[in-house]
This record gives C-alpha cells, sequence and structure tokens, in this order.
C-alpha cells in the first residue's frame, strides 16, 4: 500500500521522486535544512547533510559499494523483469512506467542483489532502489529476494536488505500482495537455519515492504530521520482526523516505541553489520 | 451441525435489515441474472447483510468459545477467535469482524484489526498448533487499521511476523475469504494450504478507492480502479493465488445465509480433508511451494 498524495500535488507520481533541489552546477540543497552544499564534499559525506544530519536518499547501487569489503560484489539475477500481468494501464501504462523507470535508472526493476563479502563474511545485499516506481514490491522484487534467501540458506551465507520503498506495486495488484507471504515463508526457513538477517529501514519504508521482511530481521536497524510505518500519514489523518504529531512515524518515533533495535547513522552502518555477523556467524 | 435457521450476528436484527433492503437499490443486485460486474460485486462483498465470521460460526461449527486478547496489550473485536468444532473434530476457527448496526461496527471498527487483533489471531493459532488441531480463518476486511495507535504499536510487525509465523504452522490451514481481503490486512490471517474466495468476494493489495486516490487523483475513479486492479475470484484463481472458488446462492451470500453456509460446509469439508492426511512437513512443504509458485515475470 502506497501513500495518499494530495490531488494537487506536481505530476511525476514516484512516492520515490528525489527530493533533493538540484541547483544549477556545483551545488546541492538541503532539502531539510536548504543549506546550500558542495556537492563533492556532500558526496563525500555519504550524502549526509554536514550542517543538520540530514539523511539524504541515496541509489541502491551506492549502498552495495558502501557495504561490501573493498566495495565489490557480484550481481544476481539482473535480467528478470515484470511482463505487466494485469495489462495495467491508469492514466499511463504500467508497460511504458516500467519502460520509463529502466531508462533513467538502468536496471531493470526496484531491487540490485549483490553478493561478496562483507567484514570476512560471505554475505547478500539486497538493495531497493526507490526511484524505480517508488521502490515498490512486484514479482520481480519478490522473486529476486526469494531467490536471495534461497541461496543464503543454500551456501549459508549472510542476508542484509536495505529497503527503501513505498509499498506493494499497486500496479501488479493482488500478485504483488502476495510476494509478501512469499518472501516472509523464505525468511521463515532462513529464521529455522539459522542464518542472519540484518533488515536496514531506510526513508522511506512503508506499507507492504514494512508489513513483510523489512520487519522481519534479527536486527531491524534504520536510518536517522527515515520514515516507516504502515500506513501512509495521509490515509491516517483522513480516517483519524486529526493532525498527526511531529516526528510520527520517523525512525526515532519507532526506536522510542520499542520498534527498532537500534538508529544506525549512515557512516556506522556497514560497522554495526560486521560486529553484528561476527556475533551471529562462525568466525569466516 | 447446529439447528439454527437464522444467523444474526451482532446484535443486530437481520429482518429488519433485510426488510429495508428489499425496498432499496440493494435488491437490484439481485434480480440481475447476468453475472456481476467488478463493482456490484465490490458492493457486494461490502454488503451489510452479508455473513461475516461469527454467522458461518454459528452455522458451520459448534461448540464455539471465544477466547479474547493479545496476552501483550489488549483484545481486538475486529478479529473473532476461539475453539470450536467442526463436524464435532476440535478445531480453532477465527477470522475478521464487522458490525451491523452503527454501535458494532464502531465496536468492531470496521472490521480494521490493530496489531493486537493479528497477535491474539497468532496466539490462538500456535494453541492449535500445540495441540494438532486445524485451523479454519476468514478473510473479511477493508484492511489493518490505519490510525496513531496502531502505528505506534507496530501493525506492520505484527503482520510481517504472522506472515512468517502462519508458513510454519505444522497443522491443516484452511482460509476462506468471504467478503474483503483488503490488502496486508487481509493476508495476515490468510497463509494457508488451501485458500477458498467466495463467488462474490474481492481480494486487492489496496482498495479501489485508494489506488484511484494515488493513480488517478480521484476517488471518483475507483470503479475504473477496481477493474485494473483484477480483484474478483476468477482473477486471483486465474493467477494462482487461490485455490477454488465458493460458489454463492443464485444471488448472493446476503440473500440466503443458511444456503451459503452450506455451500462452504462442503468445501471446507473438503479442503480440510485434502490436507490432514499429509505429513507434517509435506504439508508446510506444500504450502511454501505454492506461495513460492506466486508472481509473474520474464527472464530476459
Ligand atoms: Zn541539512
Amino acid at each position: 500500500m502506497a501513500w495518499f498524495r494530495k490531488k494537487e500535488a506536481p505530476k511525476s507520481p514516484d512516492p520515490g521522486e528525489e527530493r533533493t533541489v538540484r541547483t544549477e552546477g556545483q551545488f546541492v540543497k538541503c532539502p531539510k535544512c536548504d543549506a546550500l552544499l558542495v556537492k563533492g564534499e556532500i558526496e563525500d559525506n555519504l550524502n549526509v547533510c554536514p550542517r543538520c544530519d540530514h539523511h539524504m536518499r541515496i541509489k541502491a547501487a551506492d549502498r552495495l559499494a558502501m557495504t561490501f569489503d573493498e566495495g565489490e560484489w557480484e550481481e544476481l539475477d539482473s535480467a528478470l523483469v515484470s511482463n505487466d500481468p494485469l495489462n495495467f494501464v491508469d492514466t499511463k501504462g504500467y508497460d511504458k512506467r516500467l519502460e520509463e523507470a529502466q531508462k533513467s535508472t538502468g536496471i531493470m526493476d526496484a531491487v540490485i542483489i549483490g553478493e561478496g563479502r562483507i567484514g570476512g563474511h560471505s554475505s547478500i545485499i539486497c538493495s531497493m532502489e526507490l526511484s524505480f516506481v517508488g521502490g515498490s514490491l512486484g514479482s520481480v522484487v519478490g522473486e529476486k529476494i526469494t531467490r536471495a534467501i534461497e541461496r543464503a540458506i543454500e551456501k549459508k551465507l549472510a542476508l542484509v536488505i536495505f529497503s527503501a520503498s513505498g509499498g506493494a506495486r499497486m500496479q501488479e495488484g493482488a500478485i504483488s500482495l502476495m510476494q509478501m507471504a512469499k518472501i516472509s515463508a523464505a525468511l521463515a526457513r532462513m529464521d529455522e537455519a539459522r542464518l542472519p538477517f540484518i533488515s536496514v529501514l531506510t526513508d522511506p519504508t512503508t506499507g507492504g515492504v514494512t508489513a513483510s521482511y523489512a520487519m522481519l530481521g534479527d536486527l531491524n536497524i534504520a536510518e536517522p530521520g527515515a520514515q516507516i510505518g504502515f500506513a501512509g500519514p495521509r490515509v491516517i489523518e483522513q480516517t483519524i482526523r486529526q493532525k498527526l504529531p511531529e516526528g510520527f512515524q520517523r525512525a526515532e518515533f519507532l526506536l522510542s516505541h520499542g520498534m527498532l533495535d537500534a538508529v544506525v547513522q549512515r557512516k556506522n552502518i556497514r560497522e554495526f553489520i560486521i560486529d553484528s555477523l561476527n556475533f551471529m556467524m562462525r568466525n569466516s | 451441525m447446529v439447528e439454527r435457521r437464522m444467523a444474526p450476528g451482532d446484535d443486530e436484527t437481520m429482518d429488519e435489515i433485510h426488510r429495508r433492503l428489499k425496498e432499496s437499490e440493494a435488491a437490484n443486485l439481485t434480480a440481475d441474472p447476468q453475472p456481476p460486474g467488478v463493482w456490484e460485486r465490490v458492493q457486494m462483498a461490502r454488503h451489510e447483510t452479508r455473513p461475516y465470521t461469527l454467522d458461518y460460526i454459528k452455522l458451520v461449527f459448534t461448540d464455539f468459545h471465544e477466547l479474547h486478547g493479545d496476552r501483550r496489550f489488549g483484545e481486538d473485536a475486529a478479529i473473532v477467535a476461539g475453539i470450536a468444532r467442526y463436524h464435532d473434530e476440535p478445531c480453532v476457527v477465527l477470522g475478521h469482524q464487522k458490525g451491523r448496526t452503527t454501535r458494532t461496527r464502531q465496536q468492531r471498527n470496521f472490521g480494521m484489526p490493530k496489531p493486537e487483533g493479528y497477535r491474539k489471531a497468532l496466539r490462538v493459532m500456535k494453541l492449535a498448533e500445540k495441540f494438532n488441531r486445524p485451523i479454519f480463518t476468514f478473510i473479511d476486511t477493508p484492511g489493518a487499521y490505519p490510525g496513531i495507535d496502531a502505528e505506534e504499536r507496530g501493525e506492520a510487525e505484527a503482520i510481517a511476523y504472522n506472515l512468517r509465523e502462519m508458513a510454519k504452522l505444522r497443522v491443516p490451514v484452511i482460509v476462506t475469504v468471504t467478503g474483503e481481503g483488503g490488502s496486508g490486512g487481509a493476508l495476515a490471517i490468510a497463509v494457508g494450504d488451501v485458500v477458498l474466495m467466495l463467488e462474490n468476494a474481492i481480494y486487492s493489495v489496496i482498495s479501489p478507492e485508494g489506488c484511484a486516490s494515488i493513480l488517478w487523483r480521484d476517488r471518483a475513479f475507483a470503479e475504473q480502479a477496481a477493474k485494473a486492479l483484477k480483484i474478483t475470484a476468477e482473477d486471483l484463481l486465474q493467477f494462482g493465488l487461490i485455490d477454488k472458488i465458493v460458489p454463492e446462492p443464485q444471488g448472493g451470500a446476503h440473500t440466503d445465509h443458511e444456503a451459503m453456509a452450506r455451500i462452504l460446509d462442503k468445501h471446507l469439508s473438503e479442503a480440510l480433508a485434502s490436507v490432514k492426511g499429509l505429513g507434517e512437513a509435506e504439508r508446510v512443504g506444500r504450502r511454501y511451494d505454492k506461495f513460492r509458485a506466486m508472481g509473474e515475470f520474464s527472464e530476459r
């Protein structure tokens, strides 16, 4: 379930639309504190604002590079594509949406799977790409993550999933919904095999992704300020007819309600994962 | 079988509701001999005299004792759960429950569970597993409750955890989508060995209204969204997402609760018989394979 947007919202309806305002040339404006930041410097800082600590949204591929040892990994199942099973058309055909997303992101669907080492531990990372149809969970994301889990069980690997998603992909209807059950069933097997799964929730992780694998880690951690929830804020506002409290559905809100193990700065996530895997896995 | 002829749900008077409906537009739904269109089905799935979980419990099961609470936070009347007998065999039965009067609708929160509802459901399912009894679940919800308190207590975690744990249950799990299969809030008690769906029920990743307001930016396109989302029992069967369609009496389940219950009873018996004889590992393995196969993609 993705969240609602106002009618008068601008076009380009993906919830994953990049919020960072690109200004001319060398500067990037922080979407939170409006500071003008030098592009190279902010990139060196892992796209975290040095002024206000705002964790900007980053690409799926960058996550893999930041997390694997030496930034080295091998991609798995990159050739899977959705075949538009519903022939879904809203204001635009889903086939067109997919084509455009594939062109603009250079990947075939909303998750990249990589295999490599993290702190020496053989691992698989699933990294979701928010800018691909809102990072939504459809057949391809469901199949790729399920294959990753099954491979991890077979080869005794650790699993890390970086979530960034508006939820299940509406354009694949109930087929998308069932991906939640499919992935969760695979995670049940992984749990029984006593293999580690670390879930990292990044901004935003909502709907069917939160309500399945993102909340099923042995450890569930999040980046500061990440929006995390089941229902979209606008749906909740419409239902209860109240303004939502400040900080509602932010990572810190979930932490204080006991729903996360930790909120971890982007620069410390790799170290957190390595220490956790050292705890969870035999020395390799 | 129970001897009851009437199936009063939740302190409403069925006679009154039926009389009122016969005079209203809803009666037109039953007058058409053609198979209903998608939008008619949406209306039938949501019909206020459609049989709810407690109606089926009264008509198909005996010796029902409701069990309350999640032993963590509270009780949630949007899901009913308990022990009962199905043709004399002890079992667990549970499902979403809607109300029919203003008061009971609110009390049941329109069939929209909070985390404690899902946690109660799982607690009772684990009870069935411990004592090796089959589980029957009935699905009829607009969705999990979207509210501040539900989010605070981990609506997403409650659903996720149920999905994972239901995949592992060692006893037979027979699921029936009876009305609205509203997204994750439905799926959270719908991971089963056999998933049945009533002829005029719907099962969707998002409500037609919700989809319309996101993709068309206008709820008025709900009917179009309902068509596009492919939410009917035929659609789900075609995509391999359910196992079987349960026919409804002429005019729909709401026109004749007893007839509906008799048809459902027959299908529940068959469903249970089809998985009861399997060994635990095989049953759980088949359940895995069934959900594992769901998805439509190509390899380029
Ligand atoms: Zn800033």
